[in-house]
């Protein structure tokens, strides 16, 4: 059986538990009641979102230089067919949902200060009247990606569970 | 502006704050409140976050013979601060922060005025934010042209004097303990 590298593999897995904990953190800050936690939380959920962006890239470079392993042969056309358009897709999400967050934050005039030592540069000015345009563009790239990361964790558990033909293992660390 | 007789500039704080949106003069001297502004300037989580400061009172004896002379009085009306989000505007004016309800005004009020170069002053005065007056000093710069007066500078103090940022908020590491004040006067005839 064809694996990824070991680094795409590692590369998978660190920015999978990224973005689940950028998402849980995300969706549970937005409600609290102003305090200190919830700018902290803010902060935490930003340079979560900046770091996922830049393993992201590594990955997708990691991803281009590597390749991937092909499908399992039993793969009907349809199931490649969409396990390529998701994959791609959600490289473009992964892209798309913190570079939106990261605009949103300068739009609603917070700069970025990555791990509190680094001001990352303003790419746009502060720009009041379209913070919620922002916002709900953000949300919305969220939530097509929750979805789709579901899609592609069912698509997992089907391929191990139902399957059984070895789809899920091509992304877990083995011996060969 | 009219420097002829006694080099007299006054603004009507009690006009001024009367008028939400722009400031008024009682005399024939203009604030332009368009090209005016008060801000402060923050760290949150080492974030530099920038506020203003939208409805205050400048009243401004110039004396411009003998510009130590002159005095000045500010009055800032705490429940018109505007920070990037604005549901963060209320809470400002809570107990813990500006407690605005009991004191809805900050004040600067100078004592005494030094010449340090042509255009450039030193300003020496107290400061009054939530009930708590500080002596402070901080440099000025004046600039006329024409029938308008520019009054520019800026002064850093620290929240917790104020106790402005209690309870939770005293940690500064959240909310830095610097505010940098900075300010631009303009007024036209």
């Amino acid at each position: 059986m064809q694996r990824y590298s070991g680094l795409s593999i590692f590369l998978h897995w660190l920015v999978a538990i990224l973005i689940i904990a950028a998402f849980a953190l995300g969706t549970y800050m937005t409600d609290m009641r102003i305090s200190p936690a919830k700018l902290q939380y803010y902060a935490w959920h930003k340079w979560l979102g900046v770091t996922v962006l830049g393993l992201v890239a590594i990955r997708l470079l990691v991803r281009l230089w590597k390749g991937a392993p092909a499908y399992q042969a039993s793969l009907k056309p349809w199931e490649k067919n969409i396990a390529t358009a998701t994959h791609l897709f959600l490289y473009f999400l992964m892209f798309a949902v913190p570079i939106s967050g990261y605009l949103y934050s300068y739009a609603a005039g917070f700069p970025v200060v990555y791990l509190g030592l680094v001001q990352l540069p303003a790419l746009i000015p502060p720009l009041p009247e379209l913070k919620d345009t922002f916002k709900e563009v953000h949300e919305v790239l969220t939530t097509v990606m929750a979805i789709l990361v579901a899609l592609h964790f069912a698509a997992a558990l089907k391929h191990k569970i139902i399957d059984k033909d070895g789809t899920l293992e091509r992304m877990l660390p083995g011996k060969n | 502006m009219n420097f002829q007789m006694k080099n007299f500039v006054r603004l009507s704080s009690a006009t001024l704050l009367s008028v939400t949106t722009g400031l008024v003069l009682a005399s024939s001297l203009k604030l332009d409140n368009a090209k005016s502004s008060l801000q402060i300037t923050f760290k949150q989580m080492e974030v530099p976050v920038q506020a203003s400061f939208k409805r205050y009172a400048v009243n401004i004896d110039l004396n411009e013979k003998q510009i130590e002379q002159s005095k000045a009085q500010v009055e800032i009306d705490m429940n018109s601060l505007e920070l990037p989000a604005p549901e963060y505007n209320k809470e400002v004016q809570k107990k813990e922060w500006f407690n605005a309800a009991q004191f809805p005004k900050a004040t600067f009020t100078s004592t005494s005025m030094k010449l340090i170069s042509p255009g450039k002053l030193q300003v020496n005065g107290n400061l009054s934010i939530k009930g708590k007056a500080v002596a402070t000093s901080f440099p000025l710069t004046y600039k006329a042209e024409g029938s308008q007066q520019t009054f520019e500078g800026s002064l850093p103090i620290k929240r917790l004097t104020f106790g402005i940022g209690d309870g939770e908020w005293k940690d500064t590491s959240m909310v830095a303990d610097e505010v940098l004040i900075k300010f631009k006067v303009v007024t036209t005839k």
